[in-house]
């Protein structure tokens, strides 16, 4: 086996210094009713080539390369090279979750910086080091609310993701969280504010809102941060589509803001693995889970940074700790970062507006279903055939086209949610429109 | 005389924030092949940012020695021994990087209907298979995004079983010797937490054990190897109680590298578990995440797996929503496919008997390290070793060092320090996990390193206290850090 360095002669020098006569002394341990008295069943092992084809095999049983209007939470946007570069390395890639501070300088760096550029990019004052994903971000900026204001029950809007609502919903159950979901204005698509106030009452912990929403439309943010405000609950932001926040405001009214970060460089890969981020205002660091990292001096007076505010997590406080997250997702999180700075502060405002571009550009083609302001996705109508139809005829001029709605909106049975981003050409766009149009 | 190490430049570098000056980039976008719009107009002037102050700008050139400069600051699997317990710090195969980004695979997305995505569901039904075989489990589900999110999976699981009989109950048991994620793990789900105190021999008191099961309890989360790294020898006893009153088994994977091809937990009692891909699988840690925590089940929690399950024969497989009983999603999408695929690659590249292989050889190095260093710290239980061995610092600290101090000095001799004070049931403790990948060669420069490190605590323990010498950045000072927080970079 290649990776294993010992050779045979020194595997019984080791054994004879053990004092151990067989391979077998070593596990003589094992009670022999849990040994497993037979070869494992799998396959011999195979050889790098082996292994590359093996994996180009399934790979070529994807449809791949083709455009794609495919959005909803996982978005294509070009991979500066640099990305793949700096994850590459060695120092990166194959270190360990930087607890001895004096010789992880590097990654305690880049996540200092990571917590910086989260803070500017939202409007709050602390970021943690990032969480598994967005989806899991809500759950746990839901629990966060609910031990801030001592209280048990949280109001969802339908425009979040489906599949966030599903694992808040998961996690909710256990613990007893009162979950309720407030609808969206059927013109504008974007959430009914009425139906919010009336279900925001004293016992509301959290209202929690995705902007832009799972529709692609701008949620109002103030207004719905007066809302929560008025009656003592928190109002926690949640984006999927992180490259909105180059040109949307900064939801500065929110307490929480919380999303995914797949955007900025990290590859769809069937859906993970990605990071997700939670921040907040700094009055609030003490319920925040996951990790932060702080900035200090060595014994030499140098400036040097480590992790920090560690009792509010599971290694240290145990069951009772603010989550129980261990890791954070650290080389995805360091791939934003390296996103962010080659972008920096004008190239992701340009890139936010390139999105807005060519999304506006395809929109102005297709029966849009709603009138709400949107950034770089938008739900269509398909006129006189079915969304599956739509996307059966794209997929015959090689080209993926949107998700739809019916699975998760019953009510939009006939709609399809469509994203164009700067990869999206103006050839395909067109070809998407024609097919909309029956031609 | 360090064989190891000798020093080297190493250069400074401010944070990107301070590199930065205006009017510089790194990036160039294509042209618009589409008519530009006008933000304000689209989006309402009030939903339009100002420009983002202090946002990083920079060269090509600036940002990569930017980050090749901070990566030199790290140390890394790829320049010695990690012997971190409990964290599994093996080699990373470098073709596994290669597979998980072909573009067949990077590029999928999870909203692609089932039929074009044969290829993915493919890689996913094959390690679903291969870790069912490796466990003796009857079935996985791939969902959890890290260790303890699998374990929160597998208590909903078990909470979930007991609510279809009529109670979901009210403990979990958890040895004194469990990793801080389990009980944290076990106030998530919505359970209490009761410790259970280890025996003299580092294992579950079963007599003890027996004592406090009752008709509360609704599980016991055991690790085995447990944090000792010593095998629960009673662990077929033990399930027997718990199944007795009607609770279940929860094993916490994160030790199954000493297990692999030996001992299957499916076969001694098991009803739920996680693995830790990143640990026992060798996906690449990356400074923390990200990994994969998988669930594996017996029959009887399959029909409560999380949504969705994959389903249908090969060229035909996809998605089955349709599962009343489940406790739901625990993450969006599939899983984390990009570390999956790497974890396949591994399992590929061992077959069956690499696995083995593997496995005798970590148990081999750290009995080996263990044998060696006994002569020089003490070793609080006398049990065979696993995949880790635990010393405590009892000897040293008769000179004021202690194992934190140790484990700082270590750096100066070029290696990554061991577990520092874990498991809590060890005063001082130092926990040691080779893994299988480090070569006689490099475990005996740390076993000098940590000989010479016990006759300096006694000649020049002052020495060992104010390590490490050798680093860029000396003994960082993170109590300040806690008390006054600087969590983010902020203009002068």
């Amino acid at each position: 086996m290649r990776y294993l360095p010992h050779s045979d002669e020194e595997r019984r020098q080791m054994l004879a210094a053990c004092g151990l006569e067989s391979e077998a002394d070593l596990y003589r341990q094992l009670p022999p009713e849990v040994r497993l008295e037979r070869p494992l069943e799998l396959p011999p092992g195979l050889s790098e080539y082996e292994i590359l084809e093996y994996f180009r095999a399934r790979a070529a049983e994807n449809v791949a390369g083709y455009p794609s209007f495919l959005g909803a939470g996982v978005y294509y946007h070009y991979r500066p090279v640099l990305v793949d570069v700096v994850l590459s390395r060695g120092e990166f890639l194959t270190s360990y979750t930087p607890y001895q501070a004096e010789i992880s300088q590097g990654t305690l760096t880049a996540i200092f910086e990571f917590q910086t550029l989260m803070c500017q990019l939202t409007g709050m004052e602390v970021a943690n080091a990032s969480v598994y994903d967005g989806s899991t971000a809500v759950p746990e900026a839901a629990l966060m609310a609910m031990r801030l204001t001592r209280r048990e029950r949280v109001v969802a809007a339908r425009t979040l993701h489906p599949e966030y609502r599903e694992v808040l919903r998961t996690y909710g159950r256990s613990q007893g969280v009162e979950i309720e979901e407030f609808g969206y204005q059927p013109e504008l698509g974007s959430a009914d504010l009425d139906e919010l106030a009336d279900k925001v009452d004293e016992r509301t912990a959290a209202v929690i809102l995705q902007r832009p929403n799972f529709f692609g439309v701008i949620e109002p943010v103030r207004e719905a941060a007066e809302i929560a405000h008025r009656r003592g609950a928190l109002l926690v932001v949640i984006f999927s589509e992180a490259v909105s926040l180059g040109l949307l405001a900064p939801p500065v009214e929110a307490d929480i803001v919380a999303g995914e970060l797949q955007s900025f460089a990290i590859a769809p890969s069937y859906g993970g693995p990605f990071a997700g981020v939670i921040a907040t205002k700094e009055k609030y660091v003490r319920q925040l889970p996951g990790r932060l990292v702080g900035q200090t001096t060595d014994a030499a007076g140098n400036r040097a940074f480590c992790l920090t505010l560690s009792t509010r997590e599971q290694h240290i406080r145990r069951e009772k700790a603010t989550s129980n997250i261990c890791t954070n997702q650290n080389l995805i999180a360091l791939a934003a970062t390296v996103f962010l700075t080659v972008y920096g502060r004008r190239g992701l405002r340009e890139l936010a507006e390139q999105n807005l571009a060519k999304a506006h550009y395809l929109a102005g083609r297709l029966p849009r279903r709603f009138a709400g302001p949107f950034f770089n996705e938008f739900v269509a109508r398909a006129p006189a055939s079915s969304p599956e139809e739509i996307n059966r005829r794209l997929l015959e001029r090689r080209i993926l086209g949107g998700l739809p709605l019916g699975r998760y909106y019953p009510e939009l049975a006939d709609c399809l949610l469509l994203c164009a981003t700067e990869m999206s050409r103006k050839q395909d766009m067109d070809a998407v429109a024609e097919v909309f149009s029956g031609r | 005389m360090i064989k190891k190490v000798r020093s080297h430049v190493s250069q400074n570098e401010p944070l990107i924030f301070e590199v930065s000056s205006p009017g510089k980039a790194a990036y160039q976008l294509p042209p618009l092949d589409v008519p530009a719009v006008d933000p304000g107009s689209a989006l309402g002037p009030q939903n339009v940012r100002a420009d983002i102050d202090g946002f990083p700008e920079v060269s090509e050139v600036e940002a990569i020695r930017h980050f090749t400069r901070l990566s030199t600051h790290n140390y890394a699997i790829d320049y010695g021994l990690y012997p971190l317990g409990s964290c599994t710090m093996k080699y990373n195969p470098r073709v596994n990087e290669v597979a998980a980004r072909l573009e067949g695979l990077a590029w999928a997305h999870p909203y692609q209907p089932d039929e074009l995505v044969q290829g993915a569901l493919e890689i996913l039904a094959r390690l679903e298979a291969a870790l069912i075989e490796i466990t003796g489990m009857d079935a996985v589900t791939l969902q959890p995004a890290a260790g303890a999110h699998g374990e929160l999976t597998g208590l909903l699981l078990i909470r979930a079983a007991l609510e279809a009989r009529g109670n979901p109950r009210k403990k979990v048991l958890i040895p004194d010797s469990a990793h801080g994620t389990n009980p944290a793990t076990v106030t998530m789900a919505g359970y209490v937490c009761q410790n259970i105190a280890s025996n003299d021999r580092g294992m579950v008191d079963v007599e003890a054990l027996a004592r406090t099961v009752d008709e509360d309890v609704a599980a016991l989360m055991v690790t085995n190897p447990n944090t000792l790294g010593v095998f629960e020898v009673n662990i077929r006893r033990i399930a027997e109680i718990l199944h007795e009153k009607g609770a279940m088994v929860y094993m916490d994977g994160a030790n199954m590298n000493a297990l692999t091809g030996l001992a299957r937990p499916g076969d001694f009692g098991v009803d739920v578990m996680h693995l830790n891909l990143h640990k026992t699988f060798s996906t690449p840690h990356g400074g923390g995440g990200p990994g994969a925590g998988p669930v594996a089940v017996k029959r009887h929690l399959e029909p409560f797996l999380p949504v969705p399950r994959l389903v249908g024969a090969s060229g035909r497989r996809r998605w089955d929503y349709d599962r009343p009983q489940s406790i739901g999603r625990v993450r969006a999408f599939y899983g984390n496919f990009g570390v999956l695929v790497r974890a396949l690659a591994y399992i590929l590249a061992h077959g069956g008997e690499g696995l083995r292989r593997a496995t005798l050889d970590a148990i081999l190095n750290a009995t080996y390290v263990r044998k060696r260093l006994e002569p020089y710290y003490e070793l609080p239980h006398r049990e065979p070793t696993m995949h880790e061995c635990v010393f405590s610092d009892s000897r040293q600290a008769c000179h004021g060092v202690r194992t934190g101090d140790i484990a700082k000095r270590l750096i100066d001799y070029g290696f990554h320090p061991y577990t520092v004070s874990f498991p809590l049931i060890v005063p001082g403790a130092m926990m040691i996990e080779p893994t299988e990948t480090e070569s006689k060669q490099e475990l005996d420069l740390f076993i000098d390193a940590l000989i010479a490190i016990a006759r300096e605590a006694e000649e020049n323990p002052e020495l060992v206290k104010t390590a490490p010498h050798a680093t860029r950045v000396r003994r960082v000072d993170e109590v300040t850090a806690a008390r006054k927080p600087i969590l983010r970079w902020r203009p002068l």
